[in-house]
């Protein structure tokens, strides 16, 4: 598949009924003042007043409205699922952006300013010019931890995280190690800690010192929250057990990759599997400038 | 009300609004960095940034206060036609304009509590000049340093000393704006 896939976002396909990005303007203003308050706090929950959308809770409504907050006609979008840009999730909320706002849409990382992410972080260095907006179904760390509002967020007010280094402590003496592989909690600039969405441990590193904005919205929980580009944030650990970012231990099949997230996939009823990697663009780039795997086939352009 | 107040504001709201907080988003996450923002054309003395800022972000939900000569009729109709904003005092306000001298004192200002420091005032500066020069930046959204041409330092120190409470402000001159979230270390040159 070519790059540019903003077929459908001609501009006689732009619905002309609903606002600019879909939500009304006050609606926006409310988005917007929420974001500025979490770029100023970074790693604090800043309560919205999230809408009803067009697909239910759990699909991404969070990122979908900061993403109609934050767009401008010269934008070009990515979403992104999982690493992948062609699965239902991905193309549905870009498919709805294409005609709600006529933005031109991209598949390739670096051609994008605004990347809306659900639970990957792309493998493609980011850049200053970037945005990259993350859906995010429970944006409380310690929820699982501490069921009550009240009471989290008193615990943030104090500074009061020794609960969260509990569960990591149990999980070592569990299991010897920090199981903990995704929503892996950081801690920003020192201060805040925070879930950084169920990405992968393996995308952690990437969440610091990112020249890009990062922003965060979680639709069902009502909360927004942000971190400015070349923001610290540490993943949470003990001395004797350094955090780990770790992924499946092989190469792509496909592109062979060494340094990329990877996901299994089972291939047949007798358990044969290939590891294949997650960020779908980067991996037929890869394969696009001749990179190939164990299992890959030779790259041809318009080929899955 | 005379008609002045019914002009100069957003030609397209969807469109100038969704660029002016680009370029205020931007300002505050890379603090000392600035931006350019149009659309907007308000009475004076309120400035074009400044005006572009109140109609992105206020509406009748946000408490705005006008500080010395920014309070007179044809700002206060303005932003009442265009916004629809409350217009109120210094202490409940969410969003404050003035010179840098007709703000203080900045102990009048909501800086949030605790459990919830986003609700605090964001300070609109209005001041004469607006460079990349002076006052050393440290902190999130700046890669090392950056500089930015500042009324005081004291005060900003003062104010990031308290994080996470604290005031954020914008810096607006002409159609230029720069910001200074509580976040940002400041230091004289």
């Amino acid at each position: 598949m070519t790059a540019p896939c903003n077929d459908s976002a001609q501009k006689g396909e732009t619905m002309e009924d609903y606002n600019f990005a879909y939500l009304d303007e006050q609606t926006k203003r409310m988005i917007r003042r929420a974001v500025l308050k979490g770029l100023a706090i970074p790693g604090y929950q800043v309560p919205f007043a999230s809408r009803e959308m067009p697909m239910p809770y759990g699909w991404g409504t969070g990122g979908v409205q900061v993403s109609a907050a934050t767009l401008t006609p010269d934008d070009t979008l990515k979403v992104i699922d999982q690493g992948a840009d062609d699965t239902t999730n991905a193309v549905s909320i870009r498919k709805f952006f294409e005609r709600t706002a006529g933005v031109a849409t991209t598949e390739a990382t670096a051609q994008a300013t605004v990347i809306q992410t659900r639970h990957r972080i792309p493998e493609a260095a980011l850049t200053e010019d970037q945005i990259l907006i993350y859906q995010v179904p429970i944006p409380e760390p310690l929820r699982f931890l501490e069921p009550r509002e009240t009471e989290t967020r008193k615990m943030h007010s104090l500074e009061e995280y020794g609960l969260m280094h509990v569960k990591l402590y149990e999980d070592i003496s569990q299991h010897g190690a920090i199981a903990t592989s995704y929503a892996y909690p950081v801690k920003v600039e020192d201060r805040y800690v925070m879930d950084p969405s169920p990405i992968p441990k393996f995308d952690n590193p990437k969440l610091s010192d990112c020249p890009a904005i990062q922003l965060f919205g979680a639709g069902r929980e009502q909360r927004i929250y942000a971190l400015p580009p070349y923001t610290r944030v540490e993943s949470l650990d003990f001395e004797d057990h350094p955090f780990d970012p770790s992924k499946a231990d092989h190469p792509c099949d496909l592109c062979g990759a060494e340094d990329s997230y990877l996901d299994e996939v089972i291939t047949d009823d007798a358990g044969t599997r290939m590891f294949v990697c997650s960020d779908t663009d980067y991996c037929r780039a890869r394969r696009a400038a001749g990179h190939m795997g164990a299992r890959g086939v030779p790259f041809e352009e318009g080929a899955a | 009300m005379q008609t002045q107040a019914l002009e100069g504001g957003f030609a397209d709201v969807a469109v100038d609004s969704a660029q002016a907080f680009r370029a205020a988003m931007v300002a505050l996450a890379r603090p000392g960095r600035l931006s350019e923002v149009t659309g907007a054309a308000p009475p004076a003395p309120l400035s074009p940034a400044a005006g572009a800022l109140v109609l992105t972000l206020c509406d009748p939900d946000t408490a705005v206060h006008l500080a010395g000569a920014h309070d007179c009729a044809q700002v206060r109709d303005w932003i009442t036609f265009h916004a629809g904003a409350p217009l109120t005092e210094a202490a409940r306000a969410d969003f404050a304009i003035g010179t840098w001298p007709a703000l203080q004192p900045l102990e009048a200002y909501a800086t949030g509590t605790a459990e919830y420091p986003d609700r605090s005032a964001t300070l609109i500066v209005e001041v004469d000049r607006l460079a990349a020069e002076g006052a050393v930046l440290r902190g999130p959204g700046i890669d090392g340093t950056a500089r930015l041409s500042l009324p005081e330092t004291a005060a900003f120190r003062a104010n990031a000393g308290r994080f996470p409470l604290g005031l954020d402000f914008f810096f607006s001159c002409g159609n230029r704006l720069a910001a200074l979230p509580r976040t940002t270390q400041v230091e004289d040159s």
